[in-house]
């Protein structure tokens, strides 16, 4: 059935896309540094991953561990080194973390990173028959990891002391700081909690392709797309941006030609911005509102 | 620096008190404030003369240096106004798809397709991000990282206006001596047109947008409307360095809308001194050759560069140009603290 | 008395977060009156005054200006049917001389057609003719030095610089004299008055009282968001609530 097909695949779609952006939007929520270089990561852990099983044929587990951490230290690397150095300038973090991002991606290229060789294996395979619809574990494993997030990202800054801690950070950096929350340390956290999300969402959804440069890219564009439309500081957003994205690219791969997948993210930011330009859900007030 | 000591900046004689203004007393005093630019004036006027010595490879990248001292002064201006494009590729493509669409498909020859490429693509650029004007901070980077890969991606799955093979055969320009001397005295009037702009009360508003939009606003002005009008003057020579670059290699296609044409110009912009048109020129003329010469490591040079830019970015944000200016302009002598002449 | 309505608001309402910064607040500014608006911190004050001039949007309720409803305007809109705003923290333009700051609000569409003129014209005579008013020595450097080396009380006398430049029929001044000291303030008093004189109207926030009560002839209470008390200076402050609300022990030694 063509309805159930198209309901139950733009649900792997938008779990993809939320996998995707999680890791983006978890650093710019709770430092408010929007990190450019989240495409980068995204790759880097794809292309360790690959080396770390492949390569040296360690453990599934075990290489997954060794990816999320070096990610991590990876994105609070980048706060500490670089970030730093030029935080409160918002200009200057942005070209920062792009020209890193960028960094990453381009030496991969230049690497010879271009084959079709590079695939990362799948945890569980097989598939599954539900009704008329045939879907594979990987893609459910994939609802299931992007919903496990959500509800972590949840608990993380509403239950425990350093989620809320980075909130009021988020909040306001200056009564954070006079409460005793060193904003460094908050922030570097949230970079290694971002690259560790972009690890986690490399090793569930590249298995289903093969690995790319251009998927570096394409990454950090759906959550930069994904966080616009939901609005740029709200976790309800961005779930509801990836579910909109999700199921409008489905239908009109579907319905009209897979190639109009691209168009529709264009289409739905530049809808939204000329509509509503705080986003969806966002709660960043726009600039008349700004006192 | 010794212990207990200082360093000290003492601003020569002839500069005085303010930025613009200067003591001249002497004819040595007159070249010595005008000599640094009129041998850049005079170098970039005279380098399409001297073809046969330099070859045409090098006349090539000059040329190429001129189109993205072009994109450069674009991104500086609208730095200038507060707004950090991470896709100078955006404009660049948009002029080159109206110029090949119009010689190609209207027929019009390259003294018309520029021109009404260069307006009609500022038009375009403008309009659509337009409602993104309405935000402040990081929203102006996204949109323009994001509009010249989705572009990029539409054109290659639609096939629209030639897909990836592009539009090719478009009439030829006179030459490339012609090439690089229309670039040169661009560049040039630009940089001249942008800096004598910014010392009008209508440059002084959009400078003011950049320092603090909410007074702009409680002085009775759109902040949109004028950050509009912005990105319009702005994108006037990144669309035309399209345009030109366009019908100099005949060929329009989907490489308009590349990386390079974004983190080069960003690049040049931030490693000459962001915000100062002459440094972005000056950015741009020592990044295009050095890039030419390492054009063995091929996309290694894209890490580069963005090495380059973070080094200055994190490293010497004030840029090359204005740490010349101010070597050029004061001097510098370490004096011991006064506690210890006590 | 036939008075004219120059500003009508009526139950004006703002939440943030379910705070409610401002709670159905009505008050009705007659042309040639000028009205004071007092309350403890975080009373709403600011958020009033945002709302009016179109820095906020609000929840409910409705800004009448001459009979025109300009509720939720764009607050340069506001600002050019004559409604100017200074900013409680100073927002001057720190990266140019002083009196270029006035240039902006020079240019606004208000102002502009009034004055020709470019870089060296007539801008920036009336730009320093401003800064005269409001107490910047002409003969001195001070109004050509950069803003950001300018001390707290010339930033604060900036800002009623550029509310004056704008030419308003209503001037609404934000805690104009916080920061100030007592000699600024007993300098910028006369100029209030004679921009009264002059046939603007005025809303003034102040915690000032001694001053504000000698400029403004109305005065509205604000507590929690809600408007507690309106009338003249000496009827609001012997009301009760005023006194327990705000005023204190204060109240009993300026009566």
């Amino acid at each position: 059935m063509l309805l159930e097909s198209m309901l139950v695949f733009g649900l792997v779609n938008s779990a993809i896309l939320m996998l995707m952006s999680f890791g983006f939007s978890l650093t710019f929520g709770l430092s408010g540094v929007a990190n450019f270089a989240h495409g980068g990561i995204y790759l880097l852990a794809g292309y360790l991953a690959f080396f770390l099983l492949r390569t040296l044929g360690l453990p599934y587990l075990l290489a997954v561990i060794i990816t999320v951490i070096v990610t991590a230290l990876l994105g609070a690397a980048i706060y500490r080194l670089v970030v730093i150095r030029v935080r409160g300038i918002a200009l200057n973090e942005v070209i920062a973390t792009f020209a890193i991002g960028i960094s990453i991606l381009e030496l991969f290229r230049w690497l010879g990173f271009i084959t079709y060789e590079f695939s990362l294996p799948c945890i569980v395979d097989g598939r599954l028959t539900l009704f008329q619809t045939t879907l594979d574990y990987q893609r459910i494993l994939i609802i299931v990891v992007a919903f496990l997030m959500a509800v972590f990202l949840w608990a993380l800054t509403h239950k425990t002391r350093i989620g809320l801690a980075l909130l009021g950070m988020a909040q306001n950096e200056y009564t954070a700081l006079s409460v005793g929350i060193d904003s460094d340390w908050a922030a570097t956290y949230s970079f290694a909690l971002g690259g560790a999300f972009a690890a986690i969402a490399a090793l569930m959804i590249l298995p289903l392709g093969i690995i790319n440069i251009n998927i570096g890219y394409e990454v950090l564009l759906i959550a930069l797309a994904v966080t616009v439309l939901g609005g740029l500081e709200s976790t309800k957003g961005l779930i509801l941006g990836c579910i909109i994205l999700g199921y409008a690219q489905v239908i009109t791969s579907t319905l009209i030609a897979p190639h109009w997948k691209e168009a529709v993210y264009l289409a739905a930011i530049l809808i939204v911005l000329a509509v509503k330009p705080s986003g969806l859900l966002g709660k960043f007030k726009e600039l008349e509102e700004r006192v | 620096m010794k212990a207990g000591h200082r360093k000290e900046r003492i601003d020569r004689g002839i500069k005085v008190r303010a930025d613009e203004i200067f003591a001249i007393s002497s004819y040595r005093e007159i070249l010595y404030l005008m000599g640094p630019r009129l041998l850049a004036i005079m170098g970039l006027l005279l380098f399409p003369l001297f073809r046969d010595v330099t070859g045409a490879y090098w006349q090539t990248v000059g040329f190429i240096a001129c189109i993205i001292a072009l994109l450069a002064l674009s991104w500086n201006f609208l730095f200038s106004v507060g707004l950090v494009s991470l896709g100078q590729a955006f404009f660049f493509g948009v002029g080159a798809y109206f110029t090949g669409y119009f010689n190609h498909f209207l027929g019009l020859g390259p003294l018309f397709s520029i021109p009404l490429a260069t307006v009609c693509g500022a038009v375009l650029c403008t309009i659509v991000i337009f409602p993104v004007l309405r935000l402040r901070g990081i929203y102006f980077a996204l949109i323009t990282f994001a509009l010249p890969l989705f572009l990029m991606r539409i054109i290659e799955a639609t096939g629209y206006l030639g897909g990836t093979e592009g539009i090719s055969g478009l009439q030829r320009l006179p030459g490339l001596t012609f090439s690089v001397y229309v670039s040169v005295v661009v560049v040039l009037a630009v940089t001249f047109i942008y800096l004598r702009f910014f010392d009008t009360d209508y440059g002084l508003v959009l400078r003011a947008i950049h320092d603090n939009d909410m007074s702009v606003l409680a002085g009775g002005l759109s902040v949109q409307w004028y950050k509009a009008q912005a990105v319009f003057i702005a994108a006037l020579p990144a669309t035309f360095a399209g345009a030109l670059m366009t019908h100099h290699y005949r060929i329009v296609g989907m490489p308009a809308f590349a990386m390079e044409y974004s983190i080069l110009p960003l690049t040049a912009a931030v490693v000459g001194g962001t915000g100062t048109f002459a440094g972005g020129v000056l950015g741009a003329f020592i990044l295009v050759p050095f890039s030419e010469m390492l054009r063995a490591f091929g996309t290694l040079r894209i890490v580069m560069y963005s090495a380059l830019l973070l080094l200055f970015v994190v490293g010497l944000p004030e840029g090359i140009y204005r740490f010349a200016q101010r070597k050029y302009f004061q001097f510098e002598r370490i004096v011991p603290l006064e506690e210890e002449k006590q | 008395m036939n008075k004219k309505e120059l500003l009508k608001v009526t139950g004006l309402c703002k939440n943030f977060g379910g705070v409610k910064a401002v709670d159905n607040v009505s008050f009705t500014l007659y042309e040639g009156e000028s009205i004071g608006v007092i309350g403890p911190n975080g009373s709403g004050k600011s958020t009033l005054i945002n709302l009016i001039t179109g820095f906020l949007k609000p929840d409910s309720g409705t800004v009448l200006y001459k009979g025109k409803n300009i509720t939720g305007i764009a607050p340069y809109k506001a600002v050019n049917i004559g409604i100017a705003r200074s900013f409680q923290m100073v927002r001057p333009f720190y990266n140019m001389e002083a009196y270029k700051n006035l240039i902006v609000p020079l240019y606004s569409p208000r102002v502009k057609k009034q004055l020709k003129g470019g870089s060296y014209g007539d801008r920036d005579e009336v730009a320093i003719q401003l800064l005269e008013d409001v107490g910047f020595e002409r003969e001195s450097q001070i109004p050509y030095k950069m803003t950001g080396s300018l001390p707290h009380g010339y930033l604060k006398r900036l800002e009623l610089a550029r509310v004056l430049s704008l030419e308003p029929d209503l001037v609404v001044l934000d805690e104009l004299f916080s920061g100030m000291s007592m000699s600024e303030v007993a300098s910028t008093v006369p100029i209030l008055e004679r921009i009264l004189k002059e046939g603007r109207n005025m809303i003034m926030i102040e915690h000032r009282i001694r001053e504000l009560f000698r400029i403004v002839n109305k005065i509205i209470c604000l507590n929690f968001g809600k408007k507690i008390a309106e009338g003249t200076p000496v009827e609001v402050m012997q009301m009760k609530e005023v006194k327990e609300a705000y005023l204190g022990s204060e109240a009993d030694s300026i009566a």
